[in-house]
């Protein structure tokens, strides 16, 4: 840790292309030593793979990377390392080793790359280096704790001082705060504070925005795989980066939509979710889209689950068509009349080794039995072939195994399963997400159809052009709390990020 | 699709994709005419049915397994409970002078119970399946060796107080264990469940358990329950197994179901691949039981000695997963 001060970090024109997509296009980015520097954009902006070529992630980006004004060639992750770059990725669970000690994990890129020649490990000294490092970053967690028995937090802090084990000049922390706490986000800052004053540059991706004025320097705003603005962050305000970051917008995307909204037909009220959501209230009317915004982690994925039944730990009263529903489990939910398209759609939504038919009668297979039980196959078939035809899934046939069609296609399936169910509440958690343009619009369509033979529909997402675009009232969340309710037409995108990163 | 798309249909010719489909049935057949070749008396039909007999109680067992694993399950308790009820059902009749019919109907309920406590730790303390029933397995063992007082029991033997027992095993009862009754039993035990996996609605449901629990949780199956019934039915069958032997040798050893319990999870695990299914399958387990019957059948009929057939047995079971599971990247 031992740095001039002067040390600065440039990257120049990159730009990086990924089958069908150019991810990154003539991209500037530098800052120094003993800067905070923070890294904001919408989803799919370019901030992760532009901070993943700093990694040496990638080896096939054009573009030069300079140190102290030298080129310093970066093409793999050791390359990136011998140069002193650190990143510490949002999920800390994949880069450690939950089985091993604290002093273990910190040490382990030590362990691997420093013992050339030697065989045995030397355990006090592995937990003394450690142990200094955890006290010099002020954490107080004892180096021989196992890591599966820390908070996530505390897994932050083991990283980071991992990173700092090693040759530390420039850190990059992606989105570390989404999961903490309010007093862990204050430990994250005091640590941040001390490394910058040891002279490590740090990065610092987030979409809160009150954190990023907070604790950095500078400001560099993505958008669309290109470079916005670079700016000291004293020279902006909440308003003018979100306007940044939104940029000019697409028309025609979504469809329109006659309007014809009923009376409430279903309410939920006080809905906990262990932490993760706190005290939500919402009802939706019929016929009704209800938009849920909010940023990645502010817990609209765990609200759908609760309503849906599907989580153990929640609680709350919800109330379809002003009767009180007693939701266990999804199976009592699909019962009373609810349906959800969840968010990973291969991990939850869909039977990837099953035929598309198969996944399409999933939830109403009752419907095709006979006698209780008894499977009517030329039923079951004529239901999925009219289901591919409506929703134009591209598949050979209905027999073709799930796993062969594209990512949209495989969507339409996973709502396709409840069209057939027929419920009165549908919840689509981030439905467009990893889908092609085309198969947005069908989506798009599709809701706006359920709508218009008047369901009620909740409506998650992250992408914030959807709330304005197709929603008829949206609810923000910020970190589990429902904290802002508006009209779609009397709102607009800047308004909606801007509550949504926490700002006003 | 176009009509040039159709015409495209007729794909090149997978070697590997045949093999995992017809790997297992080509061994069979293989293997038929190896053996055939080799010795006069194979292809007898007294041999035939010889070999069909021999595979009955493991197809039987196998079955049971077959149905917990389609549910992404793993029994390994059904080598006991097949004891358990093979030492319940003789001596229902030896020590207890139960009818045929009253005999089989408590030792199954008494294996459905075990079936219950299975499930019941399974679904409820979210440990892996395999690692329960493993202990699970042993607890059965010891409940079925502890209640014969690790002893065999069988008709005339001398109970503790030096009495000789007195109850008959009903000749009714000794039916089941003959041809044509065993072999009809397990050919009904592989219908039905093939039946039942493959055209109701419950056999679908526990598919889609097997195939994704979680996509199945949130497609408002009930998961739970089915596991349940999973472990029921493979109880179930474990305790068929177990009184269809119990039949066949006329009296309760030590532990005669344990060794049911390795051939059951081979044949379970070749029928995977059969046909291309893919996945637990009735009519696969079947053909896998009928493997290794050929093979044991054969091996004994080439003089190959007792203690050197395990290794034959072994290498070819490796052989036939080998080809059927050695697929593209």
């Amino acid at each position: 840790m031992t740095v001039s001060a002067a040390s600065r970090l440039e990257m120049k024109q990159i730009s990086i292309a990924f089958p069908g997509v150019k991810a990154l296009t003539d991209v500037d980015f530098h800052t120094a030593a003993g800067r905070v520097h923070a890294l904001i954009g919408a989803n799919g902006a370019g901030k992760s793979t532009l901070m993943k070529v700093l990694a040496g992630a990638y080896g096939h980006y054009t573009g030069h990377i300079l140190m102290d004004g030298k080129e310093a060639r970066i093409r793999s992750p050791k390359e990136a390392k011998q140069h002193g770059i650190q990143v510490v990725y949002q999920e800390v669970d994949t880069a450690l080793i939950a089985n091993l000690t604290v002093g273990e994990n910190i040490m382990l890129e030590k362990t691997v790359h420093d013992m050339t020649g030697r065989h045995w490990v030397r355990w006090k000294g592995l937990h003394q280096s450690a142990q200094a490092i955890l006290e010099r970053m002020n954490v107080k967690v004892s180096t021989r704790k196992l890591i599966q028995d820390l908070t996530l937090a505390e897994k932050q802090m083991v990283l980071i001082a991992r990173s700092v084990a090693m040759k530390c000049r420039f850190l990059v922390l992606d989105e570390p705060t989404a999961p903490l706490s309010k007093t862990e986000t204050e430990q994250l800052f005091r640590l941040v504070r001390l490394l910058k004053s040891d002279g490590v540059g740090i990065i610092f991706i987030s979409h809160r925005l009150p954190e990023l004025f907070e604790i950095c320097d500078d400001i560099t705003i993505m958008r669309d795989g290109r470079l916005v603005v670079r700016d000291e962050i004293r020279k902006l305000d909440h308003q003018q980066v979100v306007e940044h970051m939104l940029g000019a917008k697409l028309d025609g995307q979504f469809p329109c939509r006659k309007r014809e909204i009923g009376e409430i037909c279903f309410e939920a009220r006080g809905i906990h979710d262990s932490g993760k959501v706190n005290d939500v209230d919402l009802h939706i009317r019929r016929g009704e889209i209800v938009g849920l915004a909010g940023l990645v982690g502010a817990g609209k994925t765990e609200l759908c689950r609760a309503l849906f039944g599907a989580s153990r730990a929640s609680t709350g009263d919800m109330y379809l068509n002003g009767r009180k529903l007693r939701i266990k489990s999804p199976h009592q939910a699909v019962r009373s009349g609810i349906a959800l398209v969840p968010e990973e759609r291969r991990r939850e939504g869909i039977f990837v080794d099953e035929a598309v038919s198969v996944n399409l009668t999933a939830a109403s297979l009752s419907r095709f039995a006979k006698w209780g039980s008894w499977l009517s196959s030329a039923a079951e078939k004529k239901a999925a072939v009219e289901m591919i035809a409506n929703l134009g899934i591209k598949t050979p046939n209905e027999q073709a195994k799930v796993k062969n069609l594209s990512g949209g296609n495989q969507q339409k399936v996973a709502i396709g399963k409840w069209l057939l169910v027929d419920a009165d509440v549908y919840i689509f958690d981030e439905p467009t997400k990893g889908v092609d343009v085309g198969a947005k619009r069908d989506i798009y369509d599709l809701v706006a159809e359920l709508a218009a033979r008047g369901k009620c529909i909740l409506y998650a997402s992250s992408e914030i052009s959807e709330m304005t675009g197709i929603t008829d009232r949206v609810y923000v969340m910020y970190d589990g709390r429902m904290i802002k309710e508006l009209e779609s037409d009397k709102t607009n995108e800047e308004e909606i990020l801007l509550y949504s990163t926490g700002g006003l | 699709m176009n009509a040039a798309g159709s015409m495209r249909e007729k794909k090149p010719f997978h070697f590997f994709e045949f093999l995992y489909k017809y790997g297992t049935l080509i061994t069979i057949l293989l293997l038929i005419a190896v053996f055939g070749t080799m010795t006069d008396s194979f292809l007898n039909s007294s041999n035939i049915i010889n070999i069909l007999r021999s595979i009955s109680i493991v197809t039987i067992i196998a079955i049971g397994l077959t149905v917990s694993l389609a549910v992404g399950g793993f029994d390994l308790s059904v080598g006991s409970t097949a004891s358990l009820a093979n030492a319940l059902v003789i001596s229902m009749y030896v020590w207890h002078g139960q009818s045929a019919g009253l005999g089989i109907a408590i030792t199954i309920a008494f294996c459905l119970v075990v079936g219950l406590i299975n499930a019941f730790l399974v679904i409820n303390f979210k440990i892996q399946d395999m690692l329960m029933t493993l202990a699970t397995m042993f607890v059965f063992q010891g409940v079925a060796l502890t209640y014969t007082r690790g002893a065999t029991i069988s008709q005339n033997m001398i109970m503790p107080n030096g009495d000789f027992a007195t109850g008959q095993i009903p000749k009714a009862f000794g039916k089941i264990g003959q041809v044509p009754w065993i072999i009809v039993i397990m050919l009904v035990v592989v219908a039905a469940v093939h039946l039942f996996l493959n055209y109701t609605k419950h056999g679908r449901y526990m598919y889609m358990i097997g195939g994704n629990p979680e996509a199945a949780k949130l497609s408002g199956i009930a998961v739970s329950k089915y596991r349940l019934i999973a472990y029921l039915v493979s109880a179930l069958f474990a305790a068929i197994g177990g009184i269809v032997l119990g039949a066949r040798i006329m009296n309760a050893e030590v532990n005669a179901g344990g060794p049911y319990l390795m051939d059951a999870v081979a044949a379970a695990f070749i029928g995977y691949s059969v046909l291309g299914a893919g996945k637990p399958n009735a009519f696969g387990t079947f053909a896998g039981a009928v493997l290794i019957g050929i093979l044991s059948n054969g091996l004994i009929m080439l003089s190959v000695p007792y203690y050197a057939m395990d290794i034959v047995k072994g290498s070819v079971l490796a052989l036939a997963l080998a080809i059927t599971y050695y697929k593209r990247k």
